[in-house]
């Protein structure tokens, strides 16, 4: 009698001492290269943090404008040690820095944003933006009439080359005589030398600006001469509302919900994931009226074949700038060759250097 | 009437410049206290948090030194040019040579054992980011070019240097096509204080401080170097060096300030990458005047600054304050630590008008 007392007891105790872990909020943190104030990358990221935000059991917090290095390393232990759960880390340069840390605090799970490496408590994701920005190509090669396309971009990456690419195919398969100008500005967001490159990219010749970078900054030196402008991240049309034709973005909210019901149902694994537009993480915004309706009308149905898995982006026959084939004829690129692009394709005015 | 007159004092107070950090320090937190509030933070618990996350505990404590080591290293460099009134603004480019100086070595011999490859590493440093100080320093002499132009232009110069290499030469080719260089062999790594996090950097500081302050305090070039930078006219009638002088101070300048990329590349980052710039040698010339140009209180201010850093993080991460709060902060303390600098020098009577 008494030994069930006791053992009712102890059952209560380790309810009662396990009640409180278990009502424990799920802390979740975000280091972003810039501010979230960007209106680009790490807005969106933001976006997706306060999509998770919302539900119940999550809280989250940030940390914004960290450099790449030894301070993103300290800003993430900063978060282990107070028992965060859940980290993520949104630009590549975080990759090595987390896998240190990841090393050192085994029971938080690590999720890195464009990188490679992984861990047994750290995955990384990206999705292809490649796709969507195909789509905007398309509009772009569409809307031009100098048939000069300009790309302000940050770092000839290969993130970055492949982006340039993709949407160059894009403009090349709605308008053949279609060139792109490529101006690195060797940052990701400095909104005034982003502004600059757009002007130099107008001074070209240029009557549609594409742009890989942080801020809307070359969608106003767009709006500013009065030409197209192709956006990038999130959708940017009230920066530059005469001149935004539409931009890939990235929706993050619906795949940060997945990890945060993986990680609390003990499920997580470390994968690398590299999502694309059916899984709806890159999307393309919707498109100014300012693009005709014909033109909507196929790029919406490229969309669908992209979505559906009909269609991919990198199918050869694919030459690089010297002229030699990269993609042979009737095949597709694998991911291998996409991760590690280092080349323009013909087409493209610049240099990957 | 009375009547509230400045008088330049002729020896400073003192207690005053101690007394006058403070206050500029209090009062600079007392206006970030009511910025937190007027964007609906809490203001004390704000503060509290700031130091809680920059001196709050053993490892932030480390964290704060760890950060200091670069800044530390980079402003004692600028302070000596300083001293000779050579304005030496290329601390961040003299930065980027040591690192790349020591990348070399460590990319060229990663098999070599610790105890030749460390030490060749930071002969390297010394020597690249020594020469690239030396360059303004034969300007100024032979071509009379003003070297704040010339050591900030070659910033950039250095920063495309290091682009260029990392894009191209020293690229890893298992990188996916990113810019960064190979990881070091651990024999090419700056080992931990053993039970700290903290790097051997460190001590590297604490000799290099020292040194510098025997160095003024007891040997002749040390007072040369007091004499030339306080009276050109009088260093020339008295015969002494100053051409050497000035290669002397750009090369040590330098050198300092390539230990500092050395130690970056190594011990923090373990390869050399673009971002192992983030503008320390920039940070060193604010942290150099605010210390007034003396190794002991440059050790101090690297450690505050660092410090300050440190914790902002923390506010960040409790209270989602923007990141460009920091920023203010620094910039409110280095005003107002610098406004205050005019109550040394200057006394205040009060006088009655007749």
């Amino acid at each position: 009698m008494s030994r069930r007392i006791v053992g009712v007891l102890c059952c209560l105790l380790l309810v009662l001492s396990a009640a409180p872990t278990m009502a424990k909020d799920l802390q979740v943190g975000f280091v972003y290269v810039s501010p979230i104030g960007d209106a680009g990358w790490s807005y969106a990221h933001d976006q997706g943090r306060l999509y998770i935000d919302k539900l119940d059991g999550v809280t989250t917090s940030y940390v914004e404008a960290v450099p790449e290095g030894p301070d993103s390393e300290r800003v993430m232990l900063n978060m282990a040690r107070k028992n965060y759960d859940l980290i993520f880390a949104t630009s590549f340069g975080y990759m090595d820095p987390m896998l240190k840390v990841a090393k050192k605090f085994p029971k938080t799970t690590f999720m890195h944003c464009s990188g490679y490496k992984t861990a047994d408590n750290m995955g990384n994701y990206f999705g292809r933006m490649y796709q969507a920005r195909y789509l905007s190509g398309m509009v772009a090669g569409s809307m031009t009439k100098s048939n000069i396309l300009g790309y302000a971009a940050a770092f000839p990456i290969p993130e970055v080359i492949r982006g340039i690419n993709a949407f160059t195919l894009g403009a090349q398969a709605v308008n053949p005589d279609v060139q792109v100008r490529v101006v690195w500005t060797k940052t990701w967001y400095d909104p005034a030398t982003e502004k600059e490159a757009a002007k130099s990219l107008l001074d070209v010749g240029a009557d549609v600006i594409a742009q890989h970078q942080d801020s809307p900054g070359p969608q106003e030196a767009a709006q500013e001469k009065g030409v197209y402008s192709i956006g990038y991240n999130s959708d940017m049309s009230s920066f530059a509302p005469k001149s935004h034709l539409c931009a890939p973005v990235w929706n993050w909210g619906p795949y940060y919900k997945e990890v945060v019901d993986a990680v609390r149902a003990g499920t997580f694994k470390p994968e690398a994931v590299w999502f694309g537009m059916e899984h709806g993480i890159v999307d393309l915004s919707p498109m100014s009226d300012m693009v005709p309706a014909d033109v909507q009308k196929a790029v919406l149905a490229k969309k669908e074949a992209i979505t559906s898995g009909q269609a991919k982006i990198f199918v050869g026959p694919i030459k690089d700038q010297a002229g030699k084939e990269r993609v042979p004829a009737g095949q597709t690129a694998d991911d291998g060759a996409l991760l590690g692009m280092d080349y323009f394709i013909q087409g493209v005015i610049g240099t990957t250097e | 009437m009375l009547n509230l007159t400045a008088y330049k004092r002729q020896e400073p107070h003192p207690w005053s410049s101690c007394l006058v950090f403070l206050a500029a320090v209090l009062l600079s937190l007392a206006v970030s206290a009511i910025l937190l509030k007027l964007q609906g933070k809490p203001a004390l618990q704000g503060i509290e948090l700031l130091f809680r996350g920059a001196l709050g505990s053993r490892w932030s404590i480390e964290d704060c030194l760890i950060k200091a080591i670069p800044i530390f290293l980079c402003s004692l460099g600028v302070a000596i040019a300083f001293r000779l009134q050579i304005w030496n603004i290329g601390a961040e480019g003299q930065f980027a040579l040591g690192a790349i100086g020591a990348t070399w070595a460590a990319l060229t011999f990663p098999d070599q054992p610790a105890y030749l490859l460390l030490p060749l590493m930071a002969v390297m440093a010394f020597v690249a980011g020594g020469l690239w100080g030396l360059v303004p320093a034969l300007l100024k002499l032979r071509m009379r070019a003003n070297e704040i132009i010339v050591t900030l232009m070659l910033n950039y110069i250095a920063i495309l240097l290091l682009d260029y290499l990392v894009y191209g030469r020293w690229k890893d080719p298992g990188s996916f096509g990113f810019p960064m260089t190979k990881t070091f062999s651990a024999t090419a790594i700056v080992p931990k204080i053993t039970g700290t996090e903290i790097n051997w950097g460190l001590g590297l500081c604490l000799i290099c401080g020292m040194v510098m302050w025997v160095f003024f305090r007891f040997t002749r070039k040390g007072f040369e170097l007091k004499v030339a930078g306080e009276n050109l006219n009088a260093t020339r009638y008295a015969g002494l060096p100053y051409e050497k002088l000035v290669c002397f101070v750009m090369i040590t300048s330098g050198a300092l300030a390539g230990w500092a990329g050395f130690i970056e590349a190594s011990a923090t980052i373990n390869r050399l990458q673009p971002s192992i710039m983030v503008g320390y040698g920039y940070t060193a010339i604010v942290v150099a005047w605010l210390a007034r140009l003396n190794p002991l209180t440059i050790g101090i201010a690297s450690f505050l600054l660092a410090a300050l850093r440190v914790g902002i993080e923390n506010l960040q991460l409790e209270l989602q304050v923007p990141a460009a709060f920091g920023g203010i902060m620094e910039g409110m303390i280095l005003l107002t630590v610098l406004a205050g600098s005019y109550f040394n020098e200057f006394g205040f009577r009060l006088r009655r008008r007749s």
